[in-house]
């Protein structure tokens, strides 16, 4: 019994404490005080629940106790004599009677997430902030999943919370007319996290290959919160891409190339629901650059083998990227892909003059592709040289691996 | 809280015909916060030609001609209002007319426990007509 109950709260701490400590933030006012007095809240439930049996409704207990210890807090750090009902009165009028309804919980999760990712913070404090409050890593998960110190991760989260104190970032879903703006933000590090994941290689440590299931997490989450066509298209870009992690690496951490990868390895369960949200999202007429990117993704999913890849599909689709965001590199997976569709030979000029306007000379993969098409093309030495120059400036170990591995295929 | 907005930007940015639709944009903008009671003060500069800065090393005070940094955006102004939180100061600071050609920067007031002297009732009641924005009366 006492086991049961112990798993039970376990469970409850796993499922329910970031949501409380959303409830708690809005309620407190103050991040460390939330989460500090959640922890009692915690503890009091480890100690209490055994003899007094389980609240009928743990969350709201959970908030409650929370709350009264927060105040508790306050009265023994300030010499100030406040009444218990004053301090009560300025932090929180919520009473344990009242209910706390899902969509209550639902905006307080909101507030939680468009305040960890507010355009004033800087980039590596929205993804730490947002690592450790919304998905409750702790600080040395995140420094091991993100290759830092503990302490540089710290740091960043302490600056972080100071700036949102100090700066008066409010706790609060963003007006109507500034959510495209804010969700954007927010979409920014989901996909940044998730990257971080994707890029992570099988040596690495395993929260650090967990972050694409982490980043996937809060993006079912932020679909659930705010129903976005490009939160839908961000997910199913991410599942897409997570599809076929089984298939595009091999156990030694070399790369695999799409059109070498076993599509048998590939995941199912991940493909059919990442099309279902493309579908989606392409069908709300509202979707931006992310939902394109997954319809890419989803072309090659639907494939059967890479050489029925349906090519002029995804060069319109390229198309349609470049209109809404254009950059040299969605020009390079465009001419790749017109070459082929359209045979190497219309490709490569492409990609030549894309290197000649300069602004992707330091990017190994325009050279990569540069040389992979030249090599199809039988240009050998022209093609060797290419080789060397992204080998020049790769800065990835599995890309270095694989570039010299074609470079001495090519001799 | 409290913010105050400085407006950044190159001076040779401006037509005298744009800075002159600058200042009755922003005047109008002064009027529109203090019927919001968001109102503290605001005002342009003179020319960064006409800055001075004094500092003090060991004992020694110097004065020399010039901006205490030299950039290519100097500040030309400033808002000082008082709002809820800091998405309401980006809501305001971004109808600032000043930041169509340059940048806004908000800080928040850093409010001390020490007592100050209240503000004088009005900044510029000299009976003058003025271009600069600056409001008839500061609230509180």
């Amino acid at each position: 019994m006492m086991e049961d109950l112990r798993a039970t709260i376990d469970d409850i701490y796993r499922r329910e404490s970031r949501r409380v400590f959303a409830t708690l933030v809005r309620l407190i006012g103050d991040f460390d005080l939330a989460e500090e007095a959640m922890h009692e809240a915690f503890a009091a439930a480890m100690q209490g629940w055994p003899s007094d049996g389980l609240p009928a409704n743990p969350r709201a207990w959970l908030v409650s106790t929370a709350r009264f210890k927060a105040i508790d807090v306050i009265r023994r750090r300030t010499r100030f004599d406040a009444s218990a009902e004053e301090l009560a009165r300025r932090y929180g009028s919520w009473t344990v009677d009242e209910p706390l309804d899902e969509q209550a919980i639902k905006d307080d999760q909101l507030r939680l997430i468009f305040t960890c990712c507010h355009p004033a913070l800087s980039p590596q404090a929205q993804v730490a902030l947002t690592l450790r409050e919304v998905c409750g890593l702790t600080t040395e998960e995140i420094a091991s999943a993100f290759l830092a110190s503990p302490t540089t991760i710290a740091q960043r989260i302490v600056r972080g919370k100071a700036k949102i104190r100090d700066a008066g970032i409010p706790y609060q879903v963003p007006s109507q007319q500034d959510i495209p703006e804010r969700l954007n933000s927010v979409l920014a590090v989901v996909y940044l996290v998730f990257n971080e994941g994707y890029f992570a290689t099988s040596g690495e440590s395993l929260t650090r290959q967990n972050l694409c299931a982490e980043a996937i997490r809060l993006g079912r989450l932020l679909l659930e919160l705010l129903p976005d066509a490009e939160v839908s298209g961000l997910l199913a870009l991410m599942l897409l891409s997570d599809s076929r992690r089984a298939a595009r690496g091999t156990a030694a951490g070399d790369v695999v190339l799409l059109e070498d990868q076993d599509r048998s390895l590939w995941n199912r369960d991940q493909i059919e629901e990442g099309t279902r949200l493309v579908e989606a999202a392409l069908a709300s007429r509202r979707f931006g650059s992310y939902t394109i990117q997954a319809a890419i993704s989803a072309v090659h999913a639907e494939a059967a083998t890479a050489a029925e890849t349906d090519w002029p599909q995804i060069v319109a689709l390229y198309d349609a990227l470049l209109r809404i965001s254009p950059s040299p590199v969605v020009e390079l997976n465009r001419a790749v892909a017109v070459a082929m569709r359209d045979g190497y030979e219309a490709g490569l000029p492409l990609i030549d003059s894309l290197l000649e306007r300069g602004e992707l000379a330091d990017y190994p993969l325009a050279h990569a592709a540069q040389a992979d098409l030249l090599r199809r093309l039988g240009r050998i030495d022209e093609a060797s040289a290419a080789y060397q120059r992204a080998i020049a400036i790769t800065k990835q170990e599995p890309q270095r691996r694989f570039l010299t591995k074609r470079l001495c295929e090519l001799r | 809280m409290k913010y105050m907005l400085l407006v950044y930007g190159a001076e040779d940015a401006w037509t005298p015909e744009e800075r002159q639709r600058c200042m009755e944009d922003s005047t109008a903008l002064c009027h529109e916060l203090q019927t919001k009671g968001q109102f503290l003060g605001a005002s342009p500069l003179h020319s960064v030609t006409t800055a001075t800065s004094i500092s003090r090393r060991d004992g020694k005070r110097m004065i020399t001609d010039g901006p205490f940094a030299e950039t290519v955006e100097q500040l030309g102004g400033y808002f000082l209002i008082d709002v809820a939180n800091l998405d309401e100061a980006i809501a305001i600071a971004d109808r600032i007319p000043g930041g169509k050609k340059g940048t806004i920067e908000i800080r928040p007031i850093l409010e001390l426990d020490l007592p100050l002297p209240s503000p004088p009732v009005s900044a510029a009641s000299n009976g003058t007509e003025t271009e600069t924005p600056v409001a008839d009366e500061v609230p509180g």
